[in-house]
């Protein structure tokens, strides 16, 4: 689930992120997961989560500010309810994949990294899905699709579009 | 009756293909059928046959290709049912003269002799298939004749640098501590290669033995395997062997009554390539950014906080248990040289048949190439083979001759890596492809070196220019020069082979940047600031039909006369071509 920033109050935090912070009280080595785990919970890295925990816990905020920018796992910004995680791995290069970006900047409106405005789709770059025999190669959501040609991405997205709750 | 078995490759190519339908279809087709067993199965490295379906029955193994519904049931009412195969989907039987027979025939399977043939969340198919017992012969021995075991197996480390890992595991045994870590790389960061995730997918038990018995050669009592996070399937395969290595007491306390206790856990990557390498491997899982360290102090002496650590690969762990329970020679009979037993190729690119094969060492490129992977797709022709993934190199067709083993691949200016094998045809732009993979390592450096995050970017900013047709030719030294610092300055393997796919592709390819910066012309028409979209007047029979399509609305014409493409509005994005239906579009 994911909730902008304004909407956060403090016991929401707490109800959220206390049962979480529990978990990793006293062990070393926690950040990774546990900043995931966070952003399992808040669907991306919230800055005031970031505090709130940091506090709990004890660790320097800066610090785990550091490990979310670094690894790209970390999302700042809340996304879309579909991540269209595009393969620009090696394989799915010299299969064309390049182009297949284009299509879809182009189809939804948004670069590398930013979400739709109706919220559905966030489209995001990856390397290897690790079916490289398939490529080019996209992941919506859980769902991998392969052989892909820029129709058939759209086809793909559009599909996925139709098929939401009006 | 015997039992007739059924099983699905169920790994994540098969699930991308499709095969969870077929599981679906065949369970609801067999459903009350005694005597009939569906298994899921991981994969048997044939991706491109994917989905498939293997049935065993009267004592004889027949295995179908890009099964869809239809020839589910087929299978299920007549193969199953009556014992009549069904011809058209054969693609590998018993008496090898089905169309992939060969493929399999070609290879030595060590590290994938359980993938695709055992259920991998099923610890007793693993044991049936003698299982943990090599882990049972390893406790029998010293740590000492385990690791002489391995040595004199010559298995090297499989994750790229091919480090003896008897070796390694002489230092690591051989350092003082009171506690000691054994680290798995399952971080497969070359982005074109799967052979470990397929391995971790389908035989994660294979990981947990060969893990347990380095451990107990090197004086573990803990391991981590660090895993990237894009691999869901894997970890979760991973979780549910742990649980039944536990409860079988393959792991924990006192380990089969030996005294020896070793336990492992998992720990996802974050999305960095960089974190594979060790020293950065050993600050992600201590929950730092992951940026490399100098070495020395080594992981086998200061590692994982501080404790002596070993890393191994996820293919070299594999290969332990075979090798202690066939023994040292038995793998050693593998391979030429210095290289021995078997390496695995992740098979990609412009290939007929992609996939996974396990090869002898020493076989040559060619072979692999042509025989096993099944030679160039649509019948074009070779351009070159890039190995190695950001750190290796492009291997045109005059070296295919090459045999697959460390120092010869090394000798190209390539390097074996960690298996990823991307094949490239005449429509692949070299200078793309160099590009391609600067851009990759500019975007993964951990920016802790000048020359590798400056350098790289100016590297990648003259081949930008020469792509876009603004290059000179002095940018072609200027980039050699580049090479050079950006490889003696950088402090960890990252930045210190960035630069190897821009030097091979420069020594083997000059001819094709020069095509772009002389002429302005990519020769494999990829570069879109170099080529045009040009309609022939002659054979345009005005069907309106590519500028319906245009996505940018740059094609002008009347119904039934010529169309003519405005070149400075135009994308390149070659709709156009594929939707003329008489031909009438080419690229210049
Ligand atoms: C930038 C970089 C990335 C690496 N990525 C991987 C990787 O994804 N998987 C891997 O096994 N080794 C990787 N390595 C090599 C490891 O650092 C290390 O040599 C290897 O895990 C040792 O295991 P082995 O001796 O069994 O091969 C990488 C090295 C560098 C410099
Ligand atoms: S060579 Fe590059 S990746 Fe390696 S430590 Fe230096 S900056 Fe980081
Ligand atoms: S290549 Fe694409 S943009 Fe250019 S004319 Fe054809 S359809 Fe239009
Ligand atoms: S699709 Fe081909 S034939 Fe039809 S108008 Fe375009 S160029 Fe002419
Ligand atoms: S390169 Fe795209 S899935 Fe591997
Ligand atoms: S089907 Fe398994 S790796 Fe492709």
């Amino acid at each position: 689930m994911t909730m902008s920033a304004a909407t956060l109050t403090r016991s929401d935090l707490e109800t959220r992120l206390l049962p979480l912070a529990d978990r990793y009280r006293g062990r070393k080595g926690i950040t990774i997961p546990l900043l995931a785990d966070m952003q399992r919970e808040m669907g991306y890295i919230d800055p005031e989560a970031v505090d709130f925990i940091a506090k709990e816990l004890d660790i320097p905020a800066a610090e785990m500010f550091g490990v979310a920018t670094f690894y790209a796992m970390f999302r700042l910004q809340p996304e879309g309810k579909y991540v269209v995680r595009l393969c620009r791995g090696t394989a799915c290069h010299v299969q064309g994949s390049a182009r297949i970006g284009e299509q879809l900047q182009r189809h939804l409106g948004v670069q590398e990294g930013e979400t739709t405005k109706d919220g559905l789709f966030t489209l995001q770059y990856v390397a290897c899905l690790g079916c490289c025999s398939l490529a080019p190669v996209m992941m919506v959501g859980e769902e991998v699709h392969g052989r892909l040609t820029p129709e058939k991405a759209v086809d793909v997205l559009e599909a996925v579009r139709a098929s939401q709750p009006e | 009756m015997p039992k007739t078995v059924v099983k699905v490759g169920l790994a994540s190519c098969g699930v991308a293909a499709g095969a969870v339908p077929i599981y679906e279809t065949l369970t609801e087709a067999l459903a009350g059928q005694k005597d009939v067993e569906i298994k899921k199965v991981g994969c048997i490295g044939l991706c491109y046959m994917e989905p498939i379906v293997e049935v065993e029955r009267d004592g004889k193994s027949i295995a179908y290709g890009k099964v869809d519904t239809a020839m589910a049931r087929e299978i299920a009412e007549s193969h199953v049912g009556r014992g009549e195969i069904v011809q058209r989907g054969v693609i590998l039987d018993p008496e090898s003269k089905a169309c992939e027979n060969e493929r399999m025939d070609s290879q030595v399977r060590i590290v994938l002799r359980n993938s695709g043939l055992i259920d991998p969340e099923k610890i007793e198919e693993y044991i049936a298939n003698e299982g943990y017992k090599a882990l049972e012969k390893a406790l029998s021995m010293t740590p000492l004749q385990v690791i002489d075991e391995v040595l004199s197996s010559g298995l090297r480390g499989r994750g790229g640098a091919g480090f003896p890992t008897g070796l390694k595991w002489k230092f690591a045994n051989g350092a003082k501590g009171d506690k000691k870590y054994f680290v798995c790389n399952a971080d497969e960061g070359d982005p074109g290669a799967f052979m470990d995730r397929s391995v971790l997918e389908s035989d994660p038990h294979s990981i947990i033995e060969g893990m347990a018995i380095g451990a107990y050669a090197i004086g573990s009592d803990e391991g981590i395997i660090y895993c990237r996070a894009e691999y869901p399937l894997a970890i979760k395969h991973l979780n549910v062997a742990l649980d039944q290595a536990r409860e079988k007491g393959f792991l924990g306390k006192n380990i089969l009554g030996s005294g020896f206790s070793f336990d492992i856990h998992i720990k996802e990557g974050a999305g960095a390539f960089v974190c594979g390498e060790e020293t950065a491997m050993i600050a992600s899982i201590e929950g730092r950014r992951g940026m490399p360290r100098p070495r020395p102090p080594f992981p086998a002496n200061s590692g994982v906080f501080g404790k002596p650590t070993n890393i191994n690969n996820v293919e070299t762990i594999a290969n332990i248990p075979w090798i202690l329970l066939n023994g040292a020679a038995k793998f050693a009979e593998y391979g030429i040289g210095k290289s021995r037993g078997t390496k695995v190729f992740a098979l990609a690119g412009k290939i007929k048949k992609g996939g996974l094969a396990e090869v002898p060492m020493g076989m040559p490129l060619r072979e692999v190439i042509f025989n096993v992977a099944g030679g160039i797709a649509e019948n074009k022709k070779f351009k070159a083979v890039q190995l190695g993934g950001p750190s290796g190199g492009c291997i045109p067709e005059s070296l295919l001759d090459t045999p697959v083993d460390y120092e010869s691949i090394n000798a190209t200016g390539a390097i074996m890596g960690s298996g990823g094998m991307v094949v490239m045809d005449e429509t692949t732009c070299i200078v793309d492809v160099a590009k391609f993979f600067l851009a990759f390592v500019q975007k993964e450096s951990c920016g802790k070196c000048p020359f590798c995050r400056i350098g790289t970017k100016r590297m990648l900013e003259i081949l930008e220019r020469i792509t876009e047709g603004k290059g000179v030719m002095e940018d072609l030294d200027t980039l050699l020069d580049l090479a050079r610092q950006v490889k003696e300055g950088s402090l960890c393997g990252l930045g210190q082979t960035a630069p190897n796919p821009v030097l091979t592709t420069l020594k083997y390819f000059r001819e094709e940047y020069e095509a772009h910066i002389r002429d302005k012309k990519c020769p494999a028409k990829v570069c879109t600031s170099l080529i045009h979209y040009v309609i022939d007047p002659a054979a345009c029979i005005g069907c309106t039909k590519c500028a319906r399509n245009c996505p940018v609305s740059c094609i002008a014409g009347e119904v039934k006369k010529p169309h003519v493409i405005d070149d400075e509005k135009c994308i390149r994005c070659g709709q156009c071509k594929k939707v003329c239906p008489v031909g009438a579009i080419s690229v210049e």
